[in-house]
């Protein structure tokens, strides 16, 4: 495919690491923020191409990976109820709540159904009139304005029976959340792309300069992260901590401007739980009083379930770059992706399920899949 | 979760700013897309693709730049491997 297959040559990411054994002289921490950089990462076996000295930590970006357990709950409590439909992304369904997950709802007879976008949940709701048709509105700043345009054409076209649980998440403070924990080792990030394809990336300079560190904004093929890399060693060894754009072919400086006015119309900034993490303010986003009636957690009247996380799983300190998943005691043998202790397991995007997926062997097959699209 | 594709768009099916739609194709395989958030997309544009929604048209000239840093990278390099080994 044009614009993907050509970011996985093995000779030019055999090149790159080569220009990154030269260009490195001592060591040095990188976050990759994004899930889906964690797993091309882990997929391609980029970090077993890197000099020894570059060490990547895998960041929070994964949305199914930090939706509180409470807002599964929720989610579980709705999807029981006969009048509903509940819709989600599919890598939310085997997520474990306190007691049970949303697959298991489903073969006790709730109406769950995986849909590909928010607009796909808005036409059930169109085509079922009586029923009350819910879409669990998960995501970072991408997938905000799929979600701000579903409530917005609700709202539009007249479509009463239609809400959604949101549970929205944002980078920026994630990353201060990280940047300012005193056991905090990332020297440099790698941002994630498409989320800066939607807000820009001048949001992240004021960061980059408080606490000197390197952000670079970078791609999800093997080629753009090795690129990523190079430009944020590069900085590192020129002492300078700046932003830049390893992804120009879709990303500008000011973003997705039509996106950005949509999102601010329909939501507004709240503080939010992160699972593993615990509360970040400002860090997420909830419905605008305007757009109130189409908040799920208050037509169904769920916002009092709460709970809190089995205290076995490793995820929050995966998700803050402290631990790597096969340092986790329960890895591989009491939390796998079929019964999986927390979310880190269970989305594919996750970095416990990646390296389960993709690490059977320790540095097995590096390079095998790379050149083969 | 925020993976995005980018895929060839081949007809515009609804022109209203609200549910501006299009045919898109990823590699052989097509898909109603809303166009609402690139109002200046056109057919024949790449477009990046995140769950159902066009977020950015892809940049023909920066493609190529992956390919170009490497190329600087490598020359910087081969020099300063020639100034380290001159006599």
């Amino acid at each position: 495919m044009k614009y993907l297959d050509e970011y996985r040559d093995a000779d030019a990411a055999r090149r790159y690491a080569d220009a990154l054994a030269t260009l490195v002289t001592r060591p040095w921490t990188l976050m990759e923020v994004c899930g889906g950089q964690t797993h091309a990462i882990v997929r391609f076996g980029i970090d077993t191409l890197l000099p020894p000295q570059i060490d990547l930590v895998h960041g929070p970006g994964c949305p199914v990976c930090v939706t509180p357990v409470e807002l599964i709950d929720r989610a579980i409590a709705i999807a029981a109820r006969p009048e509903v439909i509940f819709c989600s992304f599919g890598d939310m369904l085997r997520v474990p709540g306190t007691e049970k997950d949303l697959f298991s709802v489903k073969a006790g007879g709730g109406d769950v159904r995986i849909v590909y976008s928010p607009l796909d949940a808005l036409k059930l709701a169109k085509d079922n009139p009586t029923r009350q048709v819910v879409f669990f509105a998960v995501g970072f700043e991408t997938t905000a304005p799929a979600n701000a345009m579903a409530v917005h054409q609700a709202k539009m076209l007249g479509i009463k029976n239609f809400s959604i649980l949101v549970s929205h998440v944002l980078v920026p403070p994630a990353i201060e959340a990280i940047l300012g924990s005193p056991n905090c080792r990332v020297q440099a990030f790698l941002a994630a792309g498409h989320v800066c394809a939607v807000m820009g990336y001048t949001e992240y300079e004021p960061l980059a300069k408080r606490y000197s560190v390197p952000i670079v904004v970078t791609g999800f093929e093997p080629l753009d992260i090795l690129q990523g890399v190079y430009m944020c060693v590069k900085q590192l060894e020129e002492g300078r901590a700046e932003v830049e754009n390893q992804y120009a072919r879709a990303v500008r400086q000011n973003g997705n401007r039509p996106a950005q006015d949509l999102v601010a119309q329909v939501f507004g900034i709240t503080s939010r739980k992160w699972r593993g993490v615990g509360e970040i303010p400002e860090s997420g986003l909830c419905l605008r009083d305007d757009y109130r009636e189409f908040d799920a957690e208050q037509r169904f009247d769920v916002s009092m379930i709460t709970a809190e996380e089995d205290s076995e799983c490793i995820s929050g300190l995966v998700l803050q770059g402290l631990r790597k998943p096969q340092e986790c005691p329960a890895f591989g043998t009491r939390c796998t992706p079929d019964r999986p202790l927390g979310a880190t397991m269970v989305s594919s995007e996750g970095a416990c399920a990646a390296y389960y997926r993709y690490r059977p062997a320790p540095s097995a097959r590096p390079l095998a899949t790379l050149g083969k699209a | 979760m925020c993976l995005a594709i980018p895929g060839k768009i081949t007809q515009i099916t609804n022109d209203d700013p609200l549910l501006r739609a299009g045919k898109v194709t990823f590699g052989g395989i097509a898909k109603e897309v809303s166009l609402a958030y690139v109002p200046e997309a056109q057919v024949g544009d790449y477009v990046l693709v995140h769950v159902g929604f066009a977020l950015s048209i892809v940049d023909e000239a920066e493609a190529q730049q992956v390919f170009d840093y490497l190329r600087l990278i490598q020359s910087e390099d081969l020099k300063e491997l020639e100034e380290a080994t001159a006599p």
